[in-house]
């Protein structure tokens, strides 16, 4: 049965069995409750995504599961609407004949955000790899709350630290001006303030421009832009909003390698329809695309070309979204390993889990064991630290694929660790959250 | 001064991108006093099978043809599933059937042709041209003659010919008409087919500038406020009610943004829609409805 065909049927199943899809499934395994989105409006980055994340759990079972524990998983699907997100929650969060949930990954802030208190409630791990609320990097305060890798907060650190080494060192940012041009949605607006901060750190002077959802009509955002004549422009985009940027941005003569795309500006997706417009186009990446990673090589051997792999369209394997979905993988993966070395090499529940996620470590070592080497960051996460990362690299785009132009950008965390904490610290005032005492957690 | 005309100049282009949409609820609307829903959704259907063709290898002119012959399929199988059954029912039946017909025809799309993101290059450089001192888009300059085209050819086909006099004779009276000998099938197929074809030159413009992608199906958002301005009835109502919703909006975000947080111009045209309806409910150049009571 070809891949579409595959695609063709799960979209069939979802209509008539209400929007749930599943493979072979039974008690004995670890289970992976999946609430993806392959239609709607973000359907291209929903299925590279959940593609990477499946073929990766698929590879883990083709070489004998975690421990000898298989997994198994079950699509229920959003079309990113939150609403829906919240249904597929309540549906699956329970687990799945008895094999029990590890985590939730919706991929989506709005779902993160209407499921945080729930998962909490339900004492189930929510993964928001790369993005979600910045301050859930405080597991004391949110200890069921991942922001893996980046949390938004970094994400602009990082990419303030780059254009500081652009322009010869970051006291020589005083007086530049960066625009930063951000989708009109909360996810748009999450870094406004730090932002601000940082420009009265560095004394560069910042302009915030707002486009409108979903961001494809931009033409007096670009003119304000060129009359700013701005250093350097942050492109805070999603979807449609990104290629627009470009384009728009060659429209009114703006210079397209000082457009830096941060996490959600990234992909193929967002470059590629800009056409000769993106030539040139920088963004940061925390997963560069790419097919030679040798845990990308064993997704070929073993899935792919067993005819098992689940992107509809082939082209794909190695992409961004593909990529960051097997690094999500890997990381729910090994929180589960490491889980299964305190708690014992069997299924475990959602409390288990989120332990092993708060004790991931992931050093060169590990990470070159795991063929991931380059592919992801080396990671520590402790009850404190829900992110463990904090850096990115910057990619070029070629006109036709990314190129990596930097090695890892570090963001200033002892910077940010404060503003985290406070914003942190009202949150749980305001829920009348008692906050964990880390340090007597082990 | 420059910039205030740059912005007015390119707003005005922009709202002729958002005509194209607008025309293409103006042909269904004429012929059948209904708004059609799905016009966004035979936007991104046009655009995404053209596109799909042309990376499989098939030649432009060809991968036209195709897509055209394709949407007359589509506008075959509406009349006959959708539209024949529910002859001579209410307005607000045939718009609801619309509103399901979107999202058969959004999800039929994408289950044919995929969910992933098409480049689209139509050969036009969208770099600017200096014009006395102003930069135009030349993509933008080329979208607007592509809409002179279309006003122009579809006046010609409802004012010299047979099937627009039927089509007319039709928006009038349903009844009437078919007691004349007018063969509603053959009208409705017939207007849905050049629906389909404005979907298709829309879906290439829109398409060359956002990408061929599921947000296509969104662009129908701003073809609203131009209808309401314009008048639903009237091609050339939507040619001016684009060039007031695309130049006001753009001047709004810049002046009058900053005032208020930025971020304006998605609802600016929808105030101004509002003040259009409380002083000119069927827009400037749409036809008043008069009834006997």
């Amino acid at each position: 049965m070809s891949n579409r065909n595959i695609f063709r049927k799960s979209l069939l199943a979802a209509l008539v069995f209400g929007g749930v899809s599943s493979g072979a499934h039974a008690a004995g395994e670890q289970y992976f409750p999946l609430q993806s989105y392959r239609i709607g409006p973000y359907a291209a980055g929903g299925t590279g995504f959940f593609g990477g994340f499946i073929d990766y759990l698929q590879y883990v079972n083709a070489n004998g599961g975690v421990n000898g524990v298989k997994l198994t998983w079950s699509e229920c699907e959003t079309e990113y609407v939150v609403e829906k997100g919240v249904e597929c929650y309540e549906r699956l969060k329970k687990g799945l004949n008895g094999a029990p949930a590890a985590a939730t990954n919706p991929l989506s802030v709005g779902i993160a955000y209407a499921t945080l208190d729930r998962s909490t409630a339900d004492k189930l791990p929510l993964i928001t790899i790369n993005h979600g609320r910045t301050d859930s990097t405080d597991g004391s305060v949110f200890p069921y709350a991942f922001p893996l890798q980046l949390n938004p907060y970094s994400e602009v650190s990082a990419i303030v630290n780059y254009i500081g080494q652009q322009v010869g060192g970051l006291d020589k940012l005083s007086g530049r001006k960066i625009v930063t041009l951000y989708h009109g949605s909360p996810y748009g607006k999450e870094t406004s303030e730090v932002l601000q901060k940082l420009a009265d750190k560095y004394k560069f002077e910042l302009t915030l421009l707002e486009v409108p959802h979903p961001g494809n009509e931009q033409q007096s955002q670009w003119l304000n832009i060129r009359k700013i004549k701005p250093d350097y422009v942050i492109l805070r985009g999603w979807g449609v909003m990104n290629p627009v940027a470009l384009k728009t941005a060659q429209k009114v003569g703006f210079p397209v390698d000082r457009i830096i795309g941060n996490i959600w500006s990234n992909s193929e997706e967002d470059a590629a329809p800009a056409g000769a417009a993106a030539k040139g186009f920088v963004s940061i990446t925390t997963h560069p695309s790419g097919t030679a990673f040798p845990v990308l090589q064993g997704i070929r051997k073993d899935v792919v070309d067993a005819g098992k792999g689940n992107l509809a369209d082939p082209k794909r394997f190695g992409t961004v979204y593909y990529n960051l979905g097997v690094v999500n993988g890997i990381l729910n993966v090994e929180a589960v390993r490491i889980a299964q070395a305190k708690f014992g090499n069997k299924p475990l529940s959602g409390e288990q889990v989120r332990w092993g996620f708060e004790n991931l470590r992931l050093d060169d070592k590990r990470l070159k064991e795991l063929g991931a080497l380059g592919l992801v960051q080396p990671l520590r996460l402790s009850c404190a630290d829900h992110e463990g990362g904090g850096a990115v690299r910057f990619q070029q785009w070629d006109g036709q694929q990314w190129k990596l132009i930097s090695e890892w950008v570090q963001a200033d965390r002892g910077f940010l660790r404060p503003i985290i904490e406070a914003s942190a610290q009202k949150y749980a005032k305001e829920k009348g959250i008692s906050p964990r005492d880390c340090a007597k957690e082990s | 001064m420059d910039f205030f005309f740059e912005v007015l100049i390119g707003g005005l282009l922009s709202g002729v991108m958002y005509s194209l949409v607008a025309i293409g609820f103006v042909l269904i609307y004429k012929a059948s006093g209904v708004f059609n829903f799905a016009q966004g959704a035979l936007v991104l259907f046009a655009a995404l099978t053209f596109v799909s063709l042309v990376e499989r290898g098939v030649a432009f002119w060809l991968a036209f043809g195709i897509t055209m012959a394709a949407m007359l399929l589509l506008a075959l199988g509406v009349e006959r599933l959708v539209l024949r059954p529910l002859a001579n029912r209410s307005h607000i039946t045939l718009f609801m059937a619309t509103l399901g017909l979107a999202y058969i025809i959004e999800g039929a799309a994408q289950a044919l042709w995929g969910a992933q993101v098409h480049g689209l290059e139509l050969g036009i450089e969208d770099v600017p041209l200096e014009v006395g001192g102003l930069f135009v888009s030349q993509f933008d300059l080329f979208a607007a003659g592509t809409a002179a085209t279309l006003v122009l050819v579809l006046s010609l086909l409802f004012n010299k010919t047979r099937i627009g006099l039927s089509l007319r004779a039709v928006a009038d009276d349903t009844l009437a008409a078919q007691a004349v000998g007018i063969r509603l099938p053959r009208v409705w197929t017939a207007v849905w087919a050049v629906a389909g074809l404005v979907a298709l030159i829309t879906g290439l413009l829109w398409g060359a500038r956002l990408g061929v992608q599921f947000s296509l199906s969104l662009v129908v958002l701003k073809a609203l406020p131009v209808l309401i301005i314009g008048g639903f009835s009237s091609v050339g109502g939507a040619i001016a009610g684009g060039l007031i919703v695309g130049a006001s909006e753009k001047l709004a975000e810049i002046y009058v943004g900053p005032l208020v947080d930025g971020g304006i111009e998605n609802w600016f045209p929808y105030i101004l829609a509002t003040l259009f309806l409380l002083v000119r409910p069927a827009g400037l150049f749409g036809e008043r409805a008069i009834e006997r009571v």
